[in-house]
């Protein structure tokens, strides 16, 4: 399994190797072809990995690739750690990237920065891999950084805009203030298990004190708000549409953000020890499900409402990670993946046909125009509102079953949201496929035109995955499927297997009744934009005025004190003590400068009275 | 007391020397006139000659008198004579502040110091005879010249090449300068 | 029984003393010179002194050598003298100040 594995991991960079030197001499069908197929061969790899994992007693599989540090007591291998979880990300993650590269030939066509799209595209895939297969937590940090920077510079892809690089910039300082907690937790952690190695810390998991574990897991989840934009590191995640539609789609829908909702879970036995901390998880999870969905709803541009979206959705995960439903997590994290990106690679194509307009006021009526996006969107929209029997019904449920056990506050906080989610994808859509025509200004007259075949095979084989994704964890096969696969991974029984039969149904009952409330809200309301629009909020809109309060309270005052240093400290203080020593210098050398009078016969007095000096030092010596 | 303990010649001499000495000191440092300086100096060396020769170094005696005297003397006198210096015609007033007076403490003190560590080290230490006996008379010559060409013998070569380079040092540093090396100089100064 | 050493060490003593005042206090180069010759002097009996006390011939030896070499000093120092004061009419010590800081 080691060579299928490692070449799994190796694949993604060799195609970003292959691109960067063979220069920009390749045509755009070669690097879109080379791109595209490195991923995929990594997917099929994927596949057989998971095979030969299935066939294993032990399902736990270290790869030790080399020495990395080996420093006193810090070893660190470069070592990868195949086990259920991290072949679970891999397989969602190569699929998927592998069809949005596909996607991105068609959507990227004509872009005169083509090659630097798919290098910085196969870099992300190969780090992100990096992230989950790593054994130790700090080779997960090398991935983890690697993504970030990757969403930087695809963020900023378009950079000569200004307001592409400052989102980029956003991007990279809150994930960055995420990266010092996760250092923070592998301080702690090593210096209470002298290890980072994820089984040596498992191990001894279970000996570290509740505060440490408490410290410990709060370290994880400020790492996990930043990486995956919740409550309080959220705001660069709406920002980060500024980059092209394929790199929202894949890393900040289906990949990236969901790293940090991978390191919660992949730390489970951590998190079993601290019952505060878990704790405080739910709580985020639950509020920012909650004010994300808000927001979602008054939001004017297409690609900002699906942003608010997965900050929503992932605000789901990260709450059942809060009460311990992992593999719910993970299985909301899959299903999500596929509806998610869906939705965005379903957006692209409308932007697309539009010639880049994204904004809703300005669409309507595309449903007869876009002959193939439109089902596909239908398909995405229904499965995230929570519509059974696709994906989001059985994904949502799972999670909000496992909240009910544990908290009834939390759970009728996730009820709320998921008729808010319901109702602003219904709104989205009735604004974009239904209605009268409001585009026809942008396009100059012509009708919207359907995407080639590139952009829309992804989104069929997407809408297939979105239609049936639900079989992976079906709530009566749980042993069979998902969480039995997981289960040795995470430890932790599923809660669902403790509810009664009668409250499965009441809640999925509960769940399809919320679903459709938001979906009849939305339709009657949003027929007519007029209407609809007494319905906006500006608060909602401005995003709870969280980005203001942040400029006031940060922003602004560092700003305000790098400026005080440049024109007070700098030239005053520090400059001042260098010239200062400087001007000291001078000034003693003037004063001493006047023993030089110039007279000889003054210096040879000098040199008689040192003579006396010595004189009178030995003759007191002797005395 | 004197009189008893050394023999009255030697007193005598030795008081007549210092005498020579001092006053022969005392007049070149305070006299004006320059010629009148060098005439003072004439006299202290003589009186160095005389204590040369009541200390048994009748050689250097004479050659104190035929170079020092006869030649470095003359050699003052010519160069007095050639720039033509008067009376030293300014006035009395140090216009550096307290020269004089922390000169003289210093020298003061430096004397003194000195004489006082001579007497509490008994004057006179050390191995005697390291190189060679002293002789009289006759003998000091010879013993002075295989001194100085058997053990000093390098120091010997090594003054007569100084001399031989002050010569030519002095020569260059008096020439009057020719027309074409002011001409020279002045066209790399401008 | 000769004079004790003593009396001609002080007497050199004294006679440096008066030599370095003189060296420090005259202003015209040509006197300052004659100082210097006077320490030299002082010098030499101080080297003769102990040359008869020790009963040893390096004292003379090395006076043999002063002299030589306060020779070849003179001969070259009022060569300088001549060139420097041949420009300027004084020779006043106090008016060569290019050493000033």
């Amino acid at each position: 399994m080691a060579p299928v594995a490692t070449l799994l991991l190796l694949m993604p960079l060799v195609g970003f190797l292959f691109v960067l030197v063979m220069g920009p001499a390749l045509k755009e069908k070669v690097i879109g072809a080379i791109g595209t197929g490195v991923v995929a061969v990594s997917f099929i790899l994927a596949v057989i990995t998971f095979f030969m994992l299935l066939h294993r007693s032990s399902r736990e599989v270290t790869i030790h690739l080399f020495n990395w540090i080996n420093v006193g007591t810090l070893h660190v291998p470069a070592a990868l750690l195949v086990d259920p979880l991290s072949i679970t990300m891999c397989l969602f993650v190569t699929g998927i990237s592998a069809l949005i590269h596909l996607y991105s030939i068609g959507y990227m066509h004509g872009e005169k920065d083509f090659r630097k799209f798919f290098l910085y595209l196969n870099l992300f895939v190969f780090s992100m891999l990096l992230l989950v297969l790593a054994n130790n937590l700090l080779l997960t940090f090398v991935g983890w950084e690697g993504v970030g920077v990757c969403s930087y510079w695809l963020v900023s892809y378009y950079f000569t805009r200004g307001s592409a690089a400052s989102a980029g910039k956003k991007a990279f300082l809150y994930n960055r203030v995420g990266d010092f907690g996760l250092l923070v937790a592998m301080f702690l952690l090593f210096h209470h298990t002298h290890t980072l190695s994820y089984l040596g810390i498992f191990h001894v998991a279970g000996t570290l004190s509740p505060t440490v574990a408490t410290l410990t897991v709060l370290a994880l989840l400020l790492a996990a708000t930043g990486k995956s934009a919740q409550i309080p590191l959220f705001n660069w995640l709406p920002d980060a549409m500024e980059g092209p539609t394929p790199v929202s789609a894949l890393i900040h829908a289906a990949t990236m953000v969901t790293a940090g909702v991978y390191l919660l879970v992949r730390m489970s036995p951590v998190l079993t020890m601290s019952p505060d901390g878990r704790a405080t998880i739910a709580v985020i999870g639950g509020v920012t499900a909650f004010v994300a969905a808000t927001i979602a709803t008054s939001q004017q541009d297409i690609k900002k409402v699906l942003a608010f979206s997965t900050v929503s959705q992932i605000g789901y995960m990260v709450l059942a990670v809060g009460v311990g439903a992992y593999s719910a997590a993970i299985f909301l994290m899959v299903a999500h993946a596929f509806y998610k990106a869906l939705l965005f690679l379903g957006a692209g194509s409308v932007i697309h046909s539009l010639d880049d307009e994204q904004d809703l006021r300005k669409m309507g009526g595309l449903a007869k125009y876009l002959p193939l996006t439109f089902p596909a969107f239908l398909v995405g929209w229904l499965a995230i509102s929570g519509i059974p029997p696709f994906a989001g019904f059985f994904a949502k449920g799972d999670v909000l079953t496992n909240v009910f056990q544990h908290n009834k506050f939390l759970w009728a906080l996730g009820v709320v949201t998921a008729i808010l989610t319901a109702y602003y994808m219904t709104r989205l859509f009735v604004m974009t496929f239904l209605g009268t025509e409001r585009f026809r200004e942008v396009t100059d007259r012509h009708d919207p035109h359907e995407s080639p075949w590139v952009m829309t095979l992804p989104l069929v084989v997407l809408s297939v995955l979105a239609i049936f994704g639900g079989i992976i964890d079906l709530p009566w096969a749980h042993g069979a499927a998902l969480s039995g696969f997981l289960h040795p991974v995470l430890g932790y029984v599923p809660a669902v297997a403790a509810a009664s039969t009668t409250e499965q149904w009441v809640l999925a009952a509960v769940d399809v009744l919320a679903a459709l409330i938001g979906l009849a809200a939305a339709f009657t309301i949003w027929r007519d934009l007029k209407v609809g629009a007494r319905f906006e909020s500006k608060f909602f809109e401005h995003v709870w005025y969280w980005d203001d309060f942040y400029d006031a309270t940060i922003g602004r005052p560092l700003t305000q004190m790098a400026v005080f240093d440049d024109t007070v400290v700098e030239p005053k203080v520090i400059d001042g003590a260098v010239t200062g020593v400087a001007v000291l210098i001078r000034n003693s050398a003037e004063g001493l400068r006047k023993i030089q009078s110039g007279f000889v016969r003054q210096y040879a007095l000098a040199m008689v009275l040192g003579f006396a000096v010595i004189i009178i030092y030995l003759v007191a010596r002797v005395h | 007391m004197i009189a008893t303990t050394y023999a009255i010649p030697d007193v005598v001499v030795f008081v007549t020397s210092t005498m020579l000495i001092l006053v022969g000191a005392v007049g070149v440092i305070s006299v004006k006139n320059p010629v009148h300086a060098a005439l003072s100096l004439i006299m202290t060396l003589f009186g160095v000659a005389v204590a040369f020769i009541a200390q048994s170094a009748d050689f250097l005696a004479a050659v104190q008198i035929i170079v020092y005297a006869g030649a470095i003397v003359v050699l003052f006198l010519f160069v007095i004579m050639f720039l033509g210096v008067g009376y030293g015609s300014k006035s009395n007033v140090e216009p550096l502040v307290g020269q004089r007076g922390f000169a003289l403490a210093g020298v003061v003190i430096t004397i003194g110091g000195l004489i006082a560590l001579m007497a509490s080290s008994h004057w006179v230490t050390g191995p005697s005879s390291v190189t060679g006996t002293l002789a009289k008379g006759q003998g000091n010559v010879k013993q002075l010249g295989t001194a100085v060409f058997t053990t000093y013998l390098y120091a010997f070569e090594a003054t007569s090449l100084l001399l031989v380079i002050a010569v030519v040092g002095a020569v260059l540093l008096a020439r009057r300068e020719r027309a074409t090396t002011r001409e020279m100089r002045d066209e790399v100064s401008s | 029984m000769n004079v004790p050493a003593a009396w001609y060490l002080i007497v050199a003593a004294l006679l440096f003393g008066v030599g370095a005042f003189g060296l420090l206090t005259r202003r015209s180069a040509l006197i300052m010179f004659m100082c210097l010759e006077l320490m030299l002097n002082a010098v030499n009996l101080t080297f003769v002194t102990f040359s008869r006390t020790m009963s040893d011939i390096a004292g003379q030896a090395s006076v043999f050598f002063v002299m030589v070499v306060a020779a070849a000093e003179v001969t070259v120092g009022l060569g300088i003298v001549v060139a420097v004061f041949r420009r300027r009419s004084s020779t006043s010590v106090d008016d060569l100040t290019e050493l000033k800081g």
